[in-house]
């Protein structure tokens, strides 16, 4: 075929997807550099001056386990918050009279975040003299608690990058937690539970491929109605089998601890990544993967386009449909991991709806990360970290205390400030939650 | 080429669509075709009899005597089959006579005996209608509200503080606590419209996340003072006053209230509102294609704010009937799962109001009948949300149904079709 030979285009059916990169509004920026500004001010007014004058912030950097520690940090807690606070006030002046770039701005917010936290911290701190943060400890239970995240993240974005919405994440969760929990009872294997666990995350993971691939039901709506099946199927089961029979049904083990050799030995960085279970090294192990294989490998560069233009895909011969199965149930076997960490990672049992919405955040995390392993990363480190923080500040006496309550909103609200300050429009693949017929 | 309208339909996904309607047909050939070819009718009904199937294995599964025969199944199998029969028929009678009638009773009992099942059935609807109304309506324009538990929640807080707090005559305190209710629902709702329409955020995570912000929020208020009820030991708020609460309509011993009168006179108003009214024409065009909206000169942000409100305002009904009829004080659980509920009925009723009633009222039966069944024959009511959400995922996709009975393919009768196939970025 020449290349004179050219189709008429029809207008009405090529989709014209433009990818122009506008330089940041006059609008969005003075509005980005009045929240900087305000975020500045409240550390320095509430943190910094609100804080009791002459206490000390201390950081604890040690773990009892390790051989080699870190001494504590020691801070003024006062002059430390007021510090932080001016630096950001410093980002703002510069973002209202100049203005950071794209690029520049997510470090700004980055750092932004940080003083923000460290600020709080120091406050926190005030409220009963020589008061000590664990703050390994806090930092240990925020990847705890992010490694489900991360998992469902990365399933969601396996995903999605091919075009299929996947809102199930905590319906597979939910799957897998409970198989890995049941497998390993009965057949008192943990290894056997995980992968069990695996399997049935992608079982549900091929349901979602067959009801959005082949019968073509709208997405979000199937993922919705699969996390009720799973919870309903889950829940039934739990009360006819689990609860009556739990020696036979619900015991299983639980992952301890690994401390690798050498790497386990690293002052601070040594207790915090490299003395946890097998679960949480297979996410390191995942997080790279997946982000290597799609910017990388050919798989990942077939799988975004799958996602992008599935219809240009398809021309230059790559099988759509074929690529988004085996993209939505390998993403259920990542999916179904997560759920295996939820019982047989950390506490063993079982329990009614165990995810509890965990599934739902790793999708905050896939959006807010912007679809990218590494985004969704940080935005799951984030989550797991607002959920840690709310531990420690019910052990620590705050100057002005904080009902619980508001402390376990911290995670929901983080992420919707996220998602609607940051994210915007138009950053999902293309092509994402559009069924593919050929034709 | 014509300029886009608003009514134009959305081109045909489905290569289905493309079959042409035959000419005017007797009753007798269209009740035919309907069987033949699956109308919407015929494939909920189908739908209902798999997920029932599958119900029923469960309960085969979940049944000790039934587990104990099956592992004698080789030598005789016929053990593991009629102990089997045995518990899905006495657990599908339990649940029959939770719902709709107990024979015992009709022989032997008072009228109260006779009526409690279909009381408790329209009593369980009420709450499934309202939200499923407000799923129903936000669909319609496009976007999903998944955040109908918090909405209802916000609702109930309003309604009950109104309810306890205040004083009032007897009709004017029913009906301004009503009034409360409906914007603390609508303000729950309002603000996912407003953050979508302002800023993008997809409706799904921020209904989502404000439902996990509403549960903490209650949970907050069930421990302060002068909203917790004396003597400050127990989650649970103040009791709504007399005055407030919504009138029960068949007698003091039946709990069916006047709810259902608000539900069903929302659904004429929902109705109304989408086929008679140039707002209901909006939100449709909207839903429909929001470019082709904003070309005629529409505001996409607008209706997606007004919308939200309104389905704010119908799960804060919800709230209310709870609060204000079905129990007159909160406790942590005060939303029962109507809100996630709420979406499967809206699915069922094909987000029209009509739909969603009847939806409403199946779905009312099969909790009446669950609690009934788990308290007789202590099959774990769990079995509802699995039949429930088989029925919605069987009738999501009406060609499995047409396959597994071998009905002919025909003119798509499926929920979130070509309407609702966008993703984040619409």
């Amino acid at each position: 075929m020449s290349v004179t030979d050219k189709q008429p285009v029809d207008p009405e059916s090529s989709t014209v997807h433009e990818v122009v990169e506008v330089p940041v509004s006059r609008r969005r920026r003075i509005g980005t550099g009045i929240v900087l500004a305000v975020v500045g001010l409240f550390c320095v007014l509430a943190f910094g001056l609100g804080s009791h004058a002459g206490y000390d912030a201390t950081f604890g950097l040690s773990s009892l386990a390790a051989a080699h520690n870190l001494p504590d940090v020691v801070l003024p807690a006062r002059v430390t918050a007021i510090l932080l606070g001016a630096l950001v006030l410093v980002l703002a002046g510069w973002q209202l009279g100049r203005g950071f770039s794209r690029r520049q701005l997510r470090w700004v917010l980055g750092v932004t975040i940080f003083c923000f936290v460290m600020a709080f911290l120091c406050w926190a701190m005030t409220g009963t003299k020589g008061t000590t943060i664990d703050f390994l400890g806090l930092l240990q239970n925020t990847i705890f608690t992010a490694t489900p995240l991360i998992l469902g993240a990365l399933a969601g974005i396996m995903c999605e990058r091919s075009g299929v919405i996947n809102v199930a994440i905590e319906g597979q969760m939910l799957a897998g937690a409970f198989t890995g929990a049941l497998a390993a009872t009965v057949a008192s294997s943990l290894g056997v539970g995980m992968v069990a666990g695996m399997v049935a995350g992608s079982l549900m993971g091929a349901l979602l491929a067959v009801f959005a691939i082949r019968y073509v039901v709208n997405q979000v709506v199937l993922g919705v109605v699969l996390n009720v099946f799973a919870l309903g199927l889950t829940g039934f089961l739990y009360d006819a089998l689990m609860q009556p029979h739990a020696d036979t049904f619900n015991n299983p083990n639980f992952f301890g601890p690994k401390q690798l050799p050498l790497l386990g030995d690293i002052p601070f960085f040594g207790p915090l990544l490299f003395d946890a279970n097998v679960i949480v090294y297979l996410t390191y192990i995942l997080i790279i993967a997946v982000h290597v294989g799609l910017f990388h490998t050919r798989w990942g560069l077939r799988t975004r386009a799958v996602g992008e233009h599935p219809r240009a895909a398809d021309t230059v011969g790559i099988n759509v449909l074929r690529t988004r199965y085996v993209n939505v149930i390998a993403a259920g076997l990542i999916a179904g991991l997560a759920g295996a960490y939820l019982t047989i990672g950390t506490i063993g049992a079982f329990s009614k709806n165990i995810s509890s919405g965990k599934g739902f955040i790793a999708l905050a995390a896939v959006i807010f990360g912007r679809w990218r392993p590494l985004g969704a990363l940080g935005a799951a480190l984030l989550f797991g970290f607002a959920d840690a923080l709310q531990t420690v500040l019910s052990i620590v006496g705050t100057p002005v205390s904080i009902p619980s309550s508001f402390l376990a909103m911290l995670p929901y609200l983080a992420t919707l400030f996220a998602v609607a300050g940051l994210v915007g429009r138009g950053q999902a693949p293309a092509a994402d939650g559009v069924p593919y017929v050929k034709g | 080429m014509s300029t886009p309208t608003a009514t134009d339909p959305p081109p045909p996904t489905d290569p289905e669509d493309a079959v042409p309607q035959p000419p005017a047909r007797s009753w007798g050939t269209r009740a035919l075709d309907a069987v033949r070819y699956g109308n919407a009718v015929v494939v909920t009904v189908l739908a209902l009899l798999v997920a029932v199937v599958v119900g029923g294995l469960l309960i085969a599964v979940a049944d000790e005597p039934t587990r104990q025969a099956m592992h004698y199944f080789f030598s005789y199998p016929w053990d593991t089959f009629s102990r089997a029969w045995s518990a899905v028929s006495s657990a599908y009678g339990a649940l029959l006579k939770g719902a709709i009638l107990d024979p015992h009773a009709l022989s032997s009992g008072s009228l109260t005996e006779i009526f409690n099942p279909l009381s408790e059935t329209v009593l369980n609807s009420i709450p499934l209608i309202l939200a499923g109304l407000s799923v129903g309506l936000a669909f319609r324009a496009g976007l999903f509200n998944i955040g109908a538990q918090g909405q209802i929640i916000l609702g109930a807080i309003f309604a009950g503080y109104v309810g306890f707090a205040w004083h009032l005559p007897v009709v004017i305190h029913l009906l301004v606590a009503l009034a409360a209710g409906i914007i603390g629902g609508a303000i729950w709702g309002g603000v996912a419209g407003v953050l979508k329409a302002k800023t993008g955020a997809h409706e799904v995570i921020t209904t989502i996340m404000l439902n996990y912000v509403a549960v903490y929020l209650l949970a907050y208020l069930l421990g302060v003072k002068g909203f917790q009820r004396p003597p400050y030991q127990q989650a649970i708020s103040r009791v709504v006053d007399t005055n407030a609460t919504l009138p029960h309509l068949l007698g003091s011993d039946l709990r069916l209230h006047a709810g259902i009168i608000i539900a069903l006179a929302a659904a004429v108003g929902v109705g109304w509102l989408l086929d008679r009214s140039t707002t209901g024409f909006q939100l449709r065009a909207v839903g429909a294609n929001p470019s082709a909206a904003r070309t005629a000169g529409m505001s996409v942000e607008r209706n997606y704010i007004l919308v939200m409100v309104l389905a704010g305002a119908l799960a804060g009904l919800a709230g209310c009937s709870q609060i204000l009829g079905t129990n007159p004080a909160i406790t942590a659980d005060i939303d029962g799962g109507f809100g996630f509920d709420g979406i499967t009925v809206a699915l069922l009723g094909r987000g029209r109001p009509g739909g969603t009633v009847l939806a409403g009222l199946l779905f009312g039966a099969l909790r009446a009948g669950g609690v009934a069944m788990q308290s007789d024959t202590g099959t774990p009511i769990d079995l509802v949300v699995v039949i429930q959400s088989l029925i919605v995922l069987f009738i999501a996709a009406p060609p499995l149904i047409r396959s597994i009975f071998r009905l002919k393919a025909a003119r798509g009768a499926g929920v979130g079709g070509s309407q609702l196939a966008k993703g984040w970025n619409g």
